[in-house]
C-alpha cells in the first residue's frame, strides 16, 4: 500500500540546514494499522507529510498503492490525496463556519461527485461515526470528541485506501481517546489501511505494529507484522469499490 | 463548483465582516469617484443627437464690435448667438428644408385646473421646425406649421411632465392654456426628450433639462417677449422700444439649419457670405467676414463643452482608483492570510492549486461586485452633490444602465486584477505549513 525507499527529506534556509527524514524506508501492507512513534523532532510529522503527499521528499522514491508518486504534479497530487487519503489531524482541522454535514462535504466537492452521490456518502460516513443526530451542529457546538468523529467522517467519507492520523487522541481526554481509537480499529478491521503518528506509548501500545522513528530514520529492525482480519463483507465492498 | 465557491465567499465575507466592509468600501470609494468623473466625461463627450449629428448646423455670424472680439480669450470666434434683425433674414431662405431660431423666454402660465396656481416658468420661443430637426418625439399631437411661424399663432407644445401637471396627463391636443394673459391652443404633447448635452442652446447650461414649453417665434413680437438667457450688446444705441430692441445689434437669438447634402451646405455658406457682405455695403458687419456653419459634434468642440478639467479629473480620478486598489491588495493579502490555515486544510483534502485560487477568485469577485454596487450608490450622491453645488450641471440626475453595467464590470475587473496575487500568494505556501501551524 505505502512504500517508502531511502526517503530524504532537508529543509533548507540561508543559513541552516535540517535534515528531517534521512534514508527513510517503510513498507506499509494493505490493511495493516502501524503505528510511527518516537519522541518529539525525530521526523514523524515529516513522513507522515509525505506518505500524505502534503510535502515533497528531497530523494528517494514513494510508491502509493503500486504507483511512484514521487514525481507527480500539483494536480495529480491533489488527485490522489483527494481519492486515496484520508486525514485526521490532532486538533481536528475542522472548518470552524461549515456544519458536520458541510465539513464532510469538502473533500467529495473537490472529486465531482453529483449532489445525490455526495449526500449519500456525508450521511453513511456521519451516521458510522455516530454522529448522525449532530449532522448540522457546528464545530464549536460539538464536544472534543464528536468534532473528532466528524473529522473521521470526512476521512471516510471519500472512502480512502489509507488514512493517515496525526495524534488523533492528543486533545481528548481518556474516555474519548478510546471511543476514536475503537472506531479506527473498525475502520480498519474493515479493510482501510491506517498509520497513526504518535508519541503515546499506550496508544501505539494497543495498534499492531509500531514504527520507531529516531534521528529521521526507523529505528531498529521491524516488528512483527500483526493485522486484524479483514471483516469478508467490508473486503468485497471494498474490491468492488477499487474495481 | 461556482455555486459552492459563491456560498463560501458569502460565508468567508460574514466570517470577517469587519475586513469585508473596509474592503468593499475601499472598492466602492475608488469605483464611486472614478465612475462620478467618467459619467460627467461621458455626458459632456457624448452625441446627443448621433443620427442627425452631421446635418445639423449651428449658424453664427459676426455682427460684433469692428474694434474688438467678443471673445477675448478666443478672438477668432464671432459670437455664439445672432441679432433678431439677421434671424429674420435667415429664416426667410428657403435653401435650408428646416431651420429655427430660438431663444429661450419666461412666462406665466395660468392653469385652469382646480388646485393649481398661476406659476412662472422657462419656455422656448422658436419655429415649428425645431420639433423635426431635432427629432423630437409626440406623445400626442404634433409641432405647429411653419404659418403659424409665421403669423405668430398662440399656440403651444407642452412636454410631457407639463401635460401631466396640467391636464393629468391626457391627450391636451386642442385644449386651451393662458399664458401670458393670452389663450394659447395645444397643438402637441411631446413624450421624454432630454438631449445631454443641450446642444441647442449651451448659454444656458449645458446640462440643464429640456423646456417643458414651446412657443412660436412668431410670438415674442405680438407678446413683447424678451430672452431670458443671453443678451449681449456692444454698440451706444439708444433704443426705447421693443421694436427698439429688436432692430438693435444685440444678440440673443441661437440659429439651427437642417443641411441634408453637401450640396445645400454649400449654398448655404454662399447665402451666408452673400447676406453678410450685404449687410457691410448697408453699413454693418464691421468686422472681417467671419461666418460659421458647424455641425453638432464641431459646435461641441468648438464650444469646449469638454472641458480640459475634465479630462486631468477623470485621470486624477482614475489615479485614486489605482491608490485604492493598492489598498485592496494589502487588505486582501491580510484576509488571505487569516484563510491560509483553512487553504492549507482544503489542499490537504484534495483541492487542487487551480481549485483554490478559482475559489479565492470568486470571493474577490464578490467583494467587487459589492464594491461596484456601492460605488454606484457613491457615484449617485457625488453626481447629486456636483448638482447642487454647480448649476450648469443640472442635467446630470442619472446613471444610464451602461454606466452601471460599467461600473459592475469595472469593479469586478479591477478587484479581481487586485485579488491575483493575494490568491496566487495563498496557493503557492505548501499546505503542510498551514495544517502544523492550526
Amino acid at each position: 500500500m505505502l512504500k517508502m525507499q531511502h526517503i530524504s527529506k532537508i529543509y533548507r534556509t540561508s543559513t541552516v540546514e535540517t535534515h528531517a527524514l534521512r534514508d527513510f524506508s517503510l513498507q506499509v501492507r494493505e490493511g495493516e494499522f502501524v503505528a510511527v512513534t518516537g519522541p518529539s523532532g525525530s521526523g514523524k510529522t515529516t513522513f507522515l507529510n509525505i506518505a500524505g503527499m502534503l510535502e515533497e521528499a528531497t530523494s528517494g522514491v514513494y510508491e502509493l498503492d503500486g504507483r511512484d508518486v514521487s514525481g507527480l504534479g500539483d494536480d495529480a497530487r491533489s488527485r490522489v490525496r483527494n481519492e486515496k487519503i484520508g486525514f485526521i489531524f490532532q486538533s481536528f482541522n475542522l472548518i470552524p463556519d461549515l456544519d458536520a454535514f458541510d465539513n464532510v462535504d469538502v473533500p467529495l466537492r473537490y472529486r465531482g461527485f453529483r449532489a445525490d452521490e455526495r449526500r449519500k456518502r456525508i450521511e453513511a460516513a456521519i451516521e458510522r461515526v455516530g454522529l448522525a443526530s449532530r449532522m448540522r451542529h457546528l464545530p464549536s457546538q460539538l464536544s472534543g470528541g464528536q468534532q473528532q468523529r466528524v473529522a473521521i467522517a470526512r476521512a471516510l467519507a471519500g472512502e480512502p485506501r489509507l488514512l493517515l492520523a496525526d495524534e488523533p487522541t492528543g486533545n481528548l481526554d481518556s474516555e474519548m481517546a478510546d471511543s476514536v481509537l475503537a472506531l479506527l480499529e473498525e475502520i480498519n478491521r474493515q479493510g482501510t489501511t491506517v498509520v497513526i503518528v504518535t508519541h503515546d506509548p499506550d496508544l501505539a501500545g494497543r495498534i499492531p505494529r509500531n514504527v520507531h522513528v529516531l534521528d529521521g530514520a526507523v529505528d531498529g529492525p521491524q516488528p512483527v507484522v500483526r493485522a486484524w482480519p479483514v471483516e469478508p463483507a467490508a473486503a468485497s465492498l471494498r474490491a468492488g469499490a477499487i474495481a | 463548483m461556482l455555486a459552492y465557491y459563491l456560498r463560501l465567499a458569502t460565508r468567508s465575507a460574514l466570517g470577517t465582516p469587519g475586513l469585508s466592509a473596509l474592503t468593499v468600501l475601499t472598492v466602492g470609494l475608488g469605483i464611486g469617484v472614478f465612475m462620478a468623473a467618467l459619467t460627467v466625461f461621458y455626458l459632456m463627450a457624448s452625441n446627443p443627437i448621433p443620427d442627425k449629428s452631421d446635418v445639423l448646423y449651428a449658424v453664427r455670424l459676426d455682427n460684433w464690435n469692428p474694434n474688438k472680439p467678443i471673445y477675448a480669450d478666443r478672438p477668432e470666434q464671432p459670437p455664439w448667438e445672432i441679432g433678431y434683425r439677421d434671424a429674420q433674414a435667415l429664416r426667410a431662405s428657403a435653401i435650408a428644408p428646416r431651420r429655427a431660431a430660438m431663444h429661450k423666454v419666461s412666462l406665466v402660465i395660468e392653469p385652469e385646473r382646480d388646485g393649481l396656481r398661476p406659476f412662472e416658468t422657462e419656455a422656448r420661443l422658436t419655429d415649428g421646425d425645431f420639433f423635426a430637426m431635432f427629432d423630437v418625439p409626440f406623445l400626442y399631437g404634433s409641432a405647429w406649421d411653419r404659418a403659424a411661424d409665421d403669423a405668430g399663432s398662440f399656440q403651444v407644445v407642452l412636454a410631457r411632465s407639463a401635460n401631466d401637471r396640467l391636464f393629468g396627463g391626457a391627450n391636451s391636443v386642442g385644449r386651451t392654456l393662458l399664458i401670458n394673459g393670452r389663450t394659447f391652443t395645444v397643438t402637441g404633447v411631446i413624450d421624454t426628450w432630454n438631449p445631454v448635452p443641450k446642444f441647442y442652446d449651451l448659454n444656458s447650461g449645458v446640462f440643464d433639462t429640456a423646456e417643458e414649453f414651446f412657443v412660436p417665434f412668431g410670438v415674442a413680437r405680438e407678446l413683447e417677449l424678451t430672452s431670458s438667457g443671453n443678451n449681449n450688446c456692444w454698440k451706444a444705441e439708444a433704443f426705447d422700444s421693443y421694436e427698439g430692441w429688436l432692430a438693435s445689434e444685440c444678440i440673443w437669438i441661437q440659429f439651427w439649419a437642417e443641411l441634408d447634402t453637401p450640396e445645400q451646405v454649400e449654398r448655404y455658406r454662399a447665402f451666408l457670405d452673400d447676406y453678410v457682405n450685404e449687410q457691410k455695403r448697408l453699413g454693418r458687419f464691421g468686422r472681417p467676414l467671419n461666418n460659421r456653419l458647424e455641425d453638432v459634434a464641431t459646435w461641441l468642440d468648438t464650444r469646449q463643452v469638454v472641458r480640459d478639467d475634465n479630462k486631468v479629473l477623470v485621470v486624477l480620478a482614475f489615479l485614486f482608483l489605482g491608490v485604492c486598489l493598492f489598498n485592496t491588495v494589502g487588505l486582501l493579502l491580510t484576509k488571505f492570510d487569516c484563510k491560509a490555515p483553512q487553504v492549507g486544510l482544503r489542499r490537504a483534502l484534495g483541492a487542487s492549486r487551480r481549485a483554490v485560487f478559482l475559489q479565492q477568485l470568486t470571493e474577490v469577485g464578490g467583494v467587487g461586485a459589492a464594491g461596484g454596487l456601492v460605488g454606484l450608490g457613491m457615484s449617485w450622491l457625488a453626481l447629486r452633490g456636483i448638482r447642487a453645488t454647480f448649476h450648469d450641471f443640472g442635467g446630470l440626475t442619472h446613471l444610464d444602465w451602461a454606466l452601471v453595467a460599467t461600473a459592475i464590470a469595472c469593479a469586478v475587473t479591477v478587484t479581481v486584477l487586485a485579488g491575483l496575487y493575494p490568491a496566487w500568494r495563498v496557493c503557492r505556501v505548501p499546505p503542510a505549513t498551514f495544517l502544523r501551524l492550526q
